[in-house]
């Protein structure tokens, strides 16, 4: 079994329909990268996966629990599985500490000063840890984004989704978040990213998957369909963004 | 018998102040449970729940307050539930006050990005604790000066209360003019009281006011 099975899922907004008979398998410890030019669903794809747009055909099971069975707890679903946005969304009337603190403490019932050392750590492993007690707008946007990845990984998920997560930043911050998560891609964390990075889906990603029009155009091992594309769609794409 | 406007009726004046703060006490007490409850309907994701919020604030900001005061008072009376001025006056503040209080705070909450609400539910927090620590505590500072802007228009407002007899500030005035024949004298004194309750509030408002703009 998957940890992730994503099975002909279709989804519309009223007369649009956005995702088509869209399937994937992701393997436990693997790295996907989904490209694709904007509008192309792969950040709908990303946002159905952890039930923040339903779906209206098709299924998606994360490590067993179906996502859109309406008997499925999305909040127990939600603390397994993370998710960093673009505008990194951290709460600004609260500090780094407390951003990552905040769900540990109200939806596992972890004493404060337990996570504090979560978070403690948790900013170790994106190189933040003097910023504990520094508050969002302190910070450069980069340093932001990391804060917002230490507070998904305070929650020890099984799965790590990324919504173009460098493409707010400039690119002198977009190096920073991208160690961070070659950093994380070392620990073996399943990782689904949305993303127009492609010198790193090359090197990280395990597969990438193409979407073109609300379809999984082409996937394959990450160097060879990003070298040696098969469908003329990826390559002017490729095209498109490599030069 | 008419006698001379002395200090003794401003001592009453100042006197009678007291229940148009208690009054606007009341009043904000009863309105803001009523407006909080109103608020949070107005952004829950149940359709009926926000429609039934949309309609009482509707239907309360399109009557005049001295009709509620009416309703409830002469109303109640009628359908055979005889209530104390005191408690028509509650009751009616607290309805009206509910419908603009509940209008102000539901601006506030979605002031507030939805992208904020997103990483919560994202985070597995449920509804109503991401209200709690995340929503709430950010639309308290939006939510500040429209707030005690309005706490100011409850303090006159209470002044409709004298026409059911309630006696307030406004009520005493009347009836100080009844007996000394000085209208003049009496209600520049009420205006007054009026001034210094209301003034250090509006000037509280506008300092907070800046306080935010500068903190934002």
């Amino acid at each position: 079994m998957s940890l992730l099975e994503i099975e002909n899922v279709t989804k519309t907004y009223d007369a649009l329909t956005v995702l088509t008979d869209v399937s994937l398998l992701v393997e436990t410890g693997e790295i996907i990268a989904i490209i694709g030019r904007s509008g192309s669903g792969k950040s709908t794809l990303l946002r159905c996966i952890n039930g923040l747009e339903s779906i209206q055909a098709g299924r998606i099971v994360i490590d067993g629990v179906e996502v859109n069975d309406p008997g499925t707890d999305l909040r127990k679903l939600r603390q397994q599985v993370g998710i960093v946005f673009q505008g990194f969304n951290l709460f600004p009337h609260l500090s780094v500490c407390r951003n990552i603190t905040l769900a540990p403490t109200v939806t596992k019932g972890i004493a404060e000063a337990d996570a504090r050392e979560l978070a403690r750590e948790a900013l170790v492993s994106v190189g933040l840890e003097d910023k504990i007690d520094a508050y969002p707008d302190q910070l450069s946007g980069g340093q932001q984004q990391r804060v917002a990845i230490a507070r998904s990984l305070a929650m020890q998920p099984k799965l790590m989704l990324f919504d173009e997560i460098t493409s707010a930043l400039d690119p002198e911050l977009t190096g920073e978040v991208l160690r961070v998560l070659e950093e994380m891609s070392r620990t073996g964390m399943t990782m689904v990213l949305v993303t127009h990075e492609m010198g790193f889906a090359r090197r990280f990603g395990s597969r990438v998957v193409f979407m073109h029009e609300g379809r999984v155009w082409e996937q394959g091992p990450a160097a060879d369909t990003l070298g040696k594309p098969k469908t003329k769609e990826l390559e002017t794409f490729l095209n498109a963004v490599l030069h | 018998m008419i006698r001379e406007f002395g200090w003794i009726d401003v001592f009453y004046l100042v006197a009678a102040a007291r229940w148009t703060i208690a009054l606007t006490v009341a009043a904000f007490i009863g309105g803001g449970i009523v407006g909080v409850v109103m608020a949070v309907l107005r952004v829950s994701g149940i359709a009926p729940l926000r429609w039934f919020a949309f309609l009482y604030v509707q239907v309360v900001q399109g009557t005049p307050l001295l009709v509620l005061l009416f309703l409830f008072f002469f109303g109640l009376a009628i359908v055979g539930l005889p209530v104390l001025p005191w408690i028509a006056v509650a009751l009616a503040f607290s309805v009206y006050g509910g419908a603009f209080l509940g209008e102000i705070w539901r601006g506030a909450l979605q002031a507030i990005p939805k992208t904020q609400w997103e990483a919560g539910s994202a985070l597995g927090l449920s509804f109503t604790e991401q209200l709690r620590y995340i929503i709430v505590p950010q639309a308290v500072r939006v939510a500040i000066p429209p707030t005690v802007g309005f706490l100011v228009q409850l303090i006159k407002n209470t002044s409709l209360a004298a026409t059911i007899g309630f006696v307030e500030l406004t009520r005493e005035a009347q009836l100080t003019t009844a007996s000394t024949f000085q209208p003049f004298a009496a209600y520049m004194i009420v205006a007054l009281l009026y001034f210094l309750l209301c003034f250090p509030l509006t000037q509280w408002s506008r300092h907070l006011e800046r306080k935010i703009n500068v903190a934002a």
